[in-house]
């Protein structure tokens, strides 16, 4: 098995309606079509998830931890992004 | 072969009539090919050619023995010997076992065992399409959980034939020997045997010959996207395992499958 001919997806399980896409790790697999199929098998058996997406990891342009300080420290000390003054109402339950 | 085409037992202690000995020989043929072929699937488990692939061999393997355990368990309340599941899968020897030759072959190359999925798992998806609608009610819920379990196995080996036939000029060349390899035990699938007559006469069960021409166009499609031929067919054909009579390889299947629970009798985790 070699990375050309089986390269490596990266997967997304929706645990249920209304929920989001979250990554849940990754298969190798010779196209999208058996990835599918592959993360269907290895991540789903315990009824995990109502949908699949998979993507092939190469296409995937994350950003560096080189860039982590300019990218996200700025972010630490405005307060006023944050919701805070709001009360959520209880009944929310995925907000 | 008499015997195999009552239709009802009573018991001699004037209980409820046992259901017939065709009802229940056809019964266990479907749990020894589901059982037989979950046994060989398992052999693959550490081996297969990638680790994606050892999960979803071991899942189609556990569905198998699901619906065998399904059907052993609803047998062994119904033939009046009280039978539990894993009597009849431990306890029984090679001449009781109804399983037809293709599953019980030795485990091939990875290219046999996706044609030998291909066309079990045709047979397979044709039997519980039909089976949906026997007049038995238990076997009825058995067929209906199974099928969706089948069109995924079919599904697996499909996509598997199609990427290894249309795959490289060796993929292609073993994916075709593969093919001739499973040539001689499909016959056996689609042969009526007398408790299949007798369990379709009764409404229970379907004629396995009923199911050829679905399964064959199913396999056919397969073969044409992965720009495989269909093999001449065989000169000779595997018979007989529906009345027992097993090929060569069944008889280590059993003893490694069932030494264990022989050895230590009721033995527990």
């Amino acid at each position: 098995m070699t990375e050309a001919t089986q390269p490596l997806f990266e997967v997304f399980v929706r645990a249920k309606r209304g929920l989001s896409h979250v990554h849940v790790g990754s298969v190798h697999a010779p196209d999208a079509t058996m990835a599918v199929r592959n993360a269907r098998d290895l991540y789903t058996r315990r009824q995990e998830g109502v949908s699949i997406w998979v993507v092939e990891a190469s296409d995937i342009t994350a950003s560096s931890p080189d860039e982590k300080d300019s990218f996200f420290d700025p972010a630490g000390d405005k307060v006023y992004r944050h919701p805070t003054f709001y009360t959520v109402p209880e009944d929310v339950e995925y907000l | 072969m008499s015997s195999d085409t009552d239709t009802s037992v009573t018991p001699a202690d004037g209980g409820a009539p046992a259901a017939g000995a065709a009802h229940t020989a056809y019964l266990l043929g479907l749990g020894d090919d589901a059982l037989i072929y979950s046994h060989r699937l398992s052999e693959w488990l550490t081996w297969a050619p990638m680790l994606e692939e050892d999960m979803a061999l071991a899942n189609i393997s556990l569905d198998l023995i699901g619906q065998a355990r399904s059907i052993y368990t609803y047998v062994g309340s119904i033939d009046g010997t009280d039978r539990g599941e894993d009597d009849l899968a431990y306890w029984r020897d090679e001449r009781d076992f109804r399983n037809v030759h293709l599953v019980e072959q030795r485990r091939g190359d990875f290219g046999q065992e996706m044609a030998r999925m291909l066309w079990f798992a045709a047979y397979h998806r044709a039997l519980y399409a039909a089976l949906s609608g026997s007049a038995d009610a238990q076997l009825r819920a058995i067929a209906v959980k199974a099928l969706k379990e089948v069109r995924y196995h079919f599904d697996h080996a499909a996509q598997w034939v199609v990427r290894l036939g249309d795959g490289t000029e060796e993929s292609k060349a073993r994916m075709q020997e593969a093919l001739a390899w499973v040539a001689p035990y499909v016959a056996e699938l689609f042969t009526d045997d007398a408790a299949s007559v007798a369990a379709a006469d009764a409404g229970v069960g379907v004629l396995p010959s009923s199911l050829q021409a679905d399964a064959s166009a199913a396999v056919a499609e397969v073969l044409r996207e992965a720009t495989l031929e269909a093999p001449a067919d065989s000169r000779w054909h595997a018979r007989g395992g529906r009345e027992g009579v097993h090929s060569e390889p069944m008889g280590y299947l059993l003893a490694e499958m069932q030494h264990l629970p022989r050895s230590h009798p009721g033995a527990t985790w």
